[in-house]
């Protein structure tokens, strides 16, 4: 299977084109081109030849990518929801259980492109937007090749069953018929209407709909009693034309007899001129004999290769057998084209599929496509029908897991539907954890929601460099805005104990400053996270020494002080605000006195400033300084 | 592809470079006209340029921002021999309706003779380090230990590479499998003094980068280099804006346990392209290294893409159309567009 060469489609760009150059700069989603010159660095560049014209524009270059369009929002959250089912199926269970799954998956896929597509002609009806056109055709023709491969491949119904099938796919994509016949119908003479033919012929027999046609014949039949015998014979042979039943009793061999029956009376009218007085009723007749150049004579009736492939099986080979399909897709597309056209390419990527060519179908709409969202979600339910396997390719696994990661990739870009690629990535087993740890973290973190969003879908999976970082990212921003508590909430988040030492030391200095503490909730509540640093450790503890206080429970308080001051969390800057503290205390009854004095004693005989301790000591009351009189203490203390 | 839209750029001057932030909000742009602008994106998508100011007292080739685990940190690099790390400082409430903030210049870095070419920040997993590189072939690490302290950074490394320098990149992988890694390219066009890339290794035990592979088949004249992001492959792909574009592939070599030198790699080449038939320029990998972009002396950015099977291709083009500074946002569409019928019309 040779790689066809596309050539790459160029963007213009508002630029100078000679003696300038591009330069770009990635970001996401987009690429932003602007007008430079590169030379070698040893020179001065400046465009002194251009004086006065200054710098050009930045140019952001986007895709033509679907996902901004909000209509197909709608296709992109449902589908999400029908690939998260889809990958859930139970592998353990036999392949025949699992097929009517698989197609009933396949028909869900459909009905919400469908959906997409009914409102997004709806929107057009109302808003004649040109933007949208595109995007209808797009659909249609997903859901039209949807649906074949459902038939051809996902069902793979057998010969009798392909056949009818084929049949449905046809009626389906062809509504045109029903309005035209609604409008016959509803005429005052339908018989007399112009496009009654055409609606009896084309649209109904062409399609295999005989009862329909049978009942518009009435009409005619009614007008004209003279032919009323004529009439009655094509109703005969209309209600006689055998169709396969898959259910019933009968075998396809029986079916097969049976049809050619059928088949060699419908030739014996015609040899008979039976019909010759009325040519719509010969036309008739030469269409259910299945005469190609009746069927080409009317191509507009038509108006598909495939459609006239399929009404030509219908009435020469209905037991069609599926390895046989693409002898008849070939010659019936060739026939149909005139030698000057060309194949488009849903023509090529039809008969790809018709040659069960599956690869080549997920190829070509690649190529067609600009958005990967269909041969996305159509490859991997095929892997999940084990039909990539069987073709031989040893990629087929990382064929789909391509597809997912260009899909779900693309949608990281867009503000809210990010959250659906998540998805896809955790169905990527080679490659989507990595993806996922790249591309989450570039996710722009406007709020503290959309943060603490990010978050938990890191911390399920256990991304820890990555929930490290985005609260890393987090503190920083709310410590440039002096932000402390929700810094130091984010901090400890990210279990980063350099940094919840610094938030912390910036409280105690907010205090000393102040007087007072800020985000106390926050610093009530620590809990175990006070643990992280023993600075942090220390604020929490000195917090909860205050509340005692102020809530005048002075033994706690002062057992906490000691703690405090004896623990050597306590940083030498505060050494002399923790004394401080101290002396209030020590005027309390309650309080056991030595238990503090000895914790003051040994701070004093510590490596504090002599200067600080002499202010201290003459702070002091003189019922406290009689602590320190006596047993030479004051000298111990001063001599230090 | 198309354009969404134009940013009236307002430099006085050629622009040389424009970065993208960490998360795509803001950029920043340097020009000859020795300034930095620095631009926010709203939420509409709009851009409004909220600082700008002169950096340096020559052209500025080059911006590039921290991670902004750092903050909101800027370095750039000029013709004028220095380097300089620049913060933003959250600035009066007035200012922030007005939309406005102020960077300030927390170091410059003189230790370059001759311009210096390049500046890029180290991965975020090495600290806050910031790497230079000048025409006079000499490449400085430089790092801030405490990081809430921009103004002191102390320069850690200083390497010559014997030839002028154009250009480095790094390893952005922080896999604890090999150790850090950077590229240096250099634009001498003296074809005799053989490979043009040189990588080096950073080593646990002298604490020093050493070389570890001279990338000899790059003869001609080199202007940028990128690195893959790594996406737990175990080699490391590097892309070359040299006489072509060329993509490398580094497979590490199995180290013996006694071995204490670098890191041997076997070094195959990728894909080269000279559809720009021209020199080329800048080489760019997108977040997820599945697009690469080039620029040449053509005038054009094309973009590179690797299908399942690893076969490269151009997936498209963009070219100035030849209307310098219209300032309007033109939407051309290049659809290639699947129409239901299946007659097919005459092409």
């Amino acid at each position: 299977m040779e790689e066809v060469d596309v050539e790459p489609a160029v963007t213009n760009i508002p630029a100078a084109s000679s003696g300038t150059h591009l330069g770009f700069a990635w970001g996401p989603g987009d690429i932003l081109v602007y007008e430079t010159l590169y030379k070698c660095h040893s020179f001065i560049t400046s465009r002194l030849e251009f004086p006065g014209t200054g710098s050009g524009d930045i140019h952001e270059v986007r895709k033509d990518e679907d996902i901004y369009s909000p209509i197909l929002r709608k296709l992109f959250n449902e589908s999400h929801h029908i690939f998260v089912g889809l990958q859930t199926i139970r592998e353990d269970l036999p392949s025949k259980n699992k097929k009517p799954q698989f197609v009933s998956i396949s028909k869900n896929y459909r009905s919400v492109i469908r959906a997409c597509m009914e409102e997004l002609q709806q929107v057009l009806q109302k808003w004649q937007c040109n933007m949208e056109t595109r995007y209808v055709s797009i659909l249609l023709a997903i859901e039209l090749i949807w649906n074949l491969c459902e038939v051809l491949f996902i069902d793979a119904a057998p010969a009798g069953s392909l056949l009818l099938h084929l049949l449905d796919w046809v009626r389906l994509h062809k509504a045109d018929v029903d309005e035209k016949a609604r409008e016959v119908l509803q005429s005052e003479s339908p018989a007399e209407h112009r496009d009654y033919w055409d609606v009896v012929g084309a649209a109904y027999v062409l399609q295999g709909r005989l009862e329909e046609a049978r009942q518009m014949l009435v009409k005619q039949a009614t007008l004209q009693p003279a032919a009323r015998k004529m009439y009655k014979q094509m109703d005969t042979l209309l209600s006689k034309m055998p169709f396969y039943n898959p259910g019933g009793t009968q075998t396809l061999t029986e079916f097969d007899v049976k049809w050619r029956h059928w088949h060699e009376e419908v030739d014996r009218c015609l040899q008979d001129n039976s019909f010759a007085s009325n040519k719509h009723l010969e036309l008739i007749c030469k269409i259910l004999v299945g005469d190609e150049d009746t069927l080409l004579e009317h191509k507009d009736l038509l108006s598909t290769w495939y459609h006239f492939l399929v009404t030509r099986l219908l009435f020469c080979h209905p037991t069609v057998k599926p390895t046989e399909l693409h002898y008849y897709a070939q010659s019936c597309l060739t026939m149909f084209l005139d030698s000057r056209s060309v194949p488009e390419p849903l023509d090529s990527i039809l008969l790809a599929a018709f040659e069960f060519d599956i690869h080549q179908v997920i190829k070509d709409c690649s190529i067609a496509l600009n958005n990967w969202w269909f041969v996305a979600h159509l490859t991997d339910l095929l892997d999940h029908c084990k039909l990539l396997q069987s073709h031989n390719l040893h990629f087929g696994s990382n064929l789909r897991e391509f597809l997912l990661l260009e899909y779900a990739s693309g949608l990281f870009t867009h503000h809210s539907l990010w959250q659906l690629a998540v998805d896809y990535f955790d169905h990527c087993p080679e490659f989507g954890r990595v993806y996922l740890e790249l591309q989450i973290e570039r996710v722009p973190l406007d709020t503290e929601r959309k943060a603490l969003k990010v978050l938990r879908i890191c911390e399920q999976r256990q991304m820890s460099e990555q929930v490290r970082s985005i609260c890393k990212i987090m503190a920083m921003r709310a410590l440039r805005n002096n932000r402390l508590g929700s810094a130091l909430s984010w901090s400890i988040r990210a279990k980063d104990a350099a940094f919840a030492t610094l938030i912390s030391e910036r409280f105690l200095q907010d205090y000393c400053a102040r007087g007072t503490f800020s985000d106390l909730d926050l610093i009530d509540n620590l809990g175990p996270a006070m643990l992280l640093s023993d600075r942090l450790t220390f604020l929490g503890k000195y917090r909860e020494f205050h509340k005692l206080y102020g809530e005048k429970r002075f033994r706690e308080a002062s057992k906490l002080l000691l703690s405090l001051m004896t623990a050597k969390i306590a940083p030498r800057s505060f050494w002399m605000t923790l004394l401080t503290d101290a002396l209030p205390l020590l005027e309390q009854k309650e309080v056991s006195h030595h238990i503090v004095r000895y914790a003051v004693y040994g701070l004093l005989l510590s490596n504090i400033k002599k200067t600080s301790k002499y202010s201290y000591l003459r702070s002091c009351n003189q019922r406290i300084f009689g602590f320190f009189s006596g047993k030479n203490n004051i000298k111990d203390v001063l001599i230090i | 592809m198309f354009v969404a839209r134009s940013i009236a750029a307002d430099h006085k001057d050629l622009i040389h470079d424009v970065s993208y932030d960490f998360h795509g909000r803001r950029m920043a742009t340097c020009s000859s006209d020795q300034s930095v602008k620095v631009w926010d994106k709203s939420e509409n998508g709009e851009w409004h340029c909220t600082a700008s100011w002169k950096t340096h007292s020559g052209s500025v080739w080059r911006v590039t921002w921290a991670h902004p685990e750092f903050g909101q940190v800027l370095a750039s690099c000029s013709f004028d021999r220095t380097a300089a790390v620049w913060e933003e400082i959250v600035g009066e409430s007035n200012d922030k309706q007005r939309g406005l903030s102020h960077w300030i210049k927390r170091t410059t870095l003189v230790d370059s003779r001759t311009s210096v070419t390049d500046v890029k920040f180290a991965p975020k997993h090495m600290g806050l380090m910031l790497t230079t590189c000048s025409a006079d072939g000499v490449v400085r690490i430089y790092e801030a230990p405490d990081v809430m302290n921009l103004s002191q950074w102390s320069l850690q490394h200083e390497i010559s590479c014997k030839l002028s320098c154009s250009c480095i990149s790094w390893n952005p992988s922080s896999s604890r499998a090999h150790p850090a890694m950077f590229a240096v390219g250099s634009d001498d066009s003296n074809v005799t003094y053989g490979g043009k890339v040189q990588i080096y290794e950073y080593n646990e035990n002298t604490r020093k980068y050493a070389k570890a592979e001279t990338l000899m088949t790059v003869t001609d004249a080199v202007h940028d280099i990128a690195f893959a992001p790594n996406l737990g492959r175990s080699f490391h792909v590097l892309a070359i804006a040299t006489k072509d574009v060329r993509i490398f592939k580094l497979v590490p070599m199995r180290k013996e346990s006694t071995s204490t030198g670098p890191t041997k790699f076997e070094v195959q080449i990728v894909a080269q392209f000279d559809n720009h038939n021209s020199q080329v320029w800048r080489v760019s990998w997108n977040i997820t290294s599945t697009l690469l972009a080039s620029s040449g002396d053509d005038g054009c950015v094309r973009l590179w893409k690797a299908n399942y099977m690893d076969n490269w291709k151009c997936t498209g083009i963009l070219k100035g159309d030849g209307s310098p500074l219209t300032g309007s946002s033109v939407r051309t569409d290049n659809l290639q567009c699947l129409t239901l019928t299946g007659t097919a019309a005459a092409h």
